[in-house]
């Protein structure tokens, strides 16, 4: 039996690893797409054609909200541990995602 | 008519009994083994893990001395999280009348309940953990002002009882058998904001290392399962910050 | 399986890409409204210095912040470590520089002059 581990900063970090290691397996197919502007530019238009269905704009809500979270969450960890403010790191932590869904929420809103 | 005393009432002599699970084995190999413990009133895992010992299987090996919460060697594995069996109650861990007990995680097993606690203890070493005095017995005795800001973050780890309950709680421990833990770096921070201390540039060193304090993710269960309440994460943060501090400090 | 100059490094990273990261999300959410396409997003883009300096500095910090970052992945749940730790650190970044600079290009070379 593992340990109980499911306290506030513990999910923090799950949280934090999830998110960059999904940021780091999506970067490559990004570049990859993106290089086509130059080669083939009708390769790019097709492929922000098909980025008009629903699901990959909910996937991309989901990219969107994984790369925020990613940075305040950072910024969490960076203020932790380089400025004195150790006392409310979960609130810190609560607001970090918060602040990723009014972010990427945006961003739905505008693909909608 | 016989006075009933808190060791006697509800629970005692009902017949009730726990349903206790407890690691029989080594780091090798083994089992969970099944034991029927009477249950009573006032009972610590520790009294029900000395009960087994005592009138069910003498071959049980497990560690303990002060049964006080002062020692620091009777933490085991409960249902799955690291404490200190000697103040942990029954009744608060008791899930449908059974209890699971297993040795320290992240920790070699000697045998049944007893974790080798030989790495625990080098990496107090290796992070610098041992004092070098900053004056010898000739000298005066520096005074320490117990409100002063520095003093105070040393005062904050130095209830520490090694009882590894931290190490045994954290992941990064358990993902990188290098990293030199939450109870190490805690000390190596008490002693560099300690004024008697003097080594603190070979602190710096001694954390900064391929297992030192920035392998560390914050995810503070350290300070979540610390029986004494204390706050590694945040010492290990202070480290983090002094290291990077140095780094461009001893850059120039 | 971080010391103290591979944690500076990805925390530098990490600093340099905070404001780079929201300055990205925000053209995102601009440039989405009515749609994408290759056009608008070249349009913007080509020929811009200014856009070219924004993301080539990005792909550089972020190929660094990733390798870093999959490296501890890579050692705390695979167990690699020593040579191959390292090697896998370095082709990853390199990969990721690579790849980020032809996008680069694809996206902010002035048009017509490849």
């Amino acid at each position: 039996m593992k340990p109980a581990r499911a306290h506030p900063l513990w999910l923090a970090f799950v949280l934090h690893r999830v998110s960059g290691l999904a940021l780091a397996l999506f970067l490559p197919l990004h570049f990859w797409v993106l290089s086509y502007a130059l080669t083939a530019p009708e390769k790019l238009n097709q492929f922000l054609s098909f980025a008009e269905q629903p699901i990959v704009k909910i996937a991309e809500f989901g990219l969107i909200f994984l790369l925020a979270v990613h940075v305040f969450g950072g910024l969490r960890l960076m203020a932790m541990e380089w400025l004195p403010w150790s006392a409310p790191q979960k609130s810190l932590a609560a607001g970090a995602v918060g602040i990723a869904v009014l972010i990427s929420g945006t961003f739905f809103l505008q693909v909608v | 008519m016989k006075p009933v005393t808190s060791q006697e009432s509800e629970l005692d002599g009902q017949g009730v009994t726990l349903d206790v699970s407890v690691w029989r084995g080594t780091s090798e190999g083994g089992g969970y083994q099944r034991f029927e413990v009477p249950a009573l009133e006032n009972q610590t895992i520790l009294d029900v893990v000395s009960w087994i010992q005592h009138y069910a299987d003498a071959t049980l090996t497990y560690r303990f001395a002060c049964r006080v919460g002062m020692c620091g060697s009777c933490a085991m594995m409960v249902n799955g999280q690291p404490r200190w069996t000697c103040r942990t109650h029954v009744k608060k861990v008791l899930k449908a009348g059974a209890v699971q007990i297993g040795p320290l995680r992240n920790l070699p097993v000697i045998k049944d309940l007893a974790a080798d606690m030989d790495p625990f203890f080098d990496k107090w070493v290796t992070a610098g953990g041992a004092h070098a005095p900053s004056a010898t017995r000739d000298d005066p005795i520096p005074p320490v002002d117990p409100q002063d800001a520095i003093r105070v973050e040393a005062s904050a780890g130095i209830e520490c009882i090694n009882c590894s309950i931290c190490y045994a709680a954290c992941d990064t421990v358990a993902g990188n058998p290098d990293y030199l833990g939450p109870a190490a770096l805690q000390r190596a921070w008490t002693l560099l904001n300690d004024a008697k201390h003097d080594a603190h540039d070979q602190i710096l060193d001694a954390v900064s290392g391929v297992g030192g304090c920035h392998n560390c993710h914050s995810m503070g269960s350290c300070t979540v399962f610390c029986p004494n309440d204390l706050d590694p994460m945040s010492a290990i943060a202070g480290l983090k910050r002094e290291t990077a501090k140095s780094f461009f400090r001893r850059r120039k | 399986m971080l010391n103290l100059r591979l944690y500076m490094l990805q925390r530098i990273t990490a600093l340099i890409m905070a404001p780079l990261t929201l300055g990205h999300i925000a053209v995102m959410i601009y440039a989405v409204q009515g749609g994408l396409s290759a056009e608008e997003i070249l349009g913007r883009t080509q020929g811009s210095i200014f856009w070219f300096l924004f993301y080539g500095s990005f792909v550089l910090v972020v190929a660094t912040h990733a390798a870093i970052g999959l490296r501890v992945i890579a050692h705390e749940m695979t167990g690699l470590t020593g040579r191959a730790l390292t090697g896998f650190t370095w082709g990853t970044g390199l990969l990721l520089l690579a790849m980020g600079t032809q996008a680069l290009i694809a996206v902010t070379w002035p048009a017509g002059m490849t």
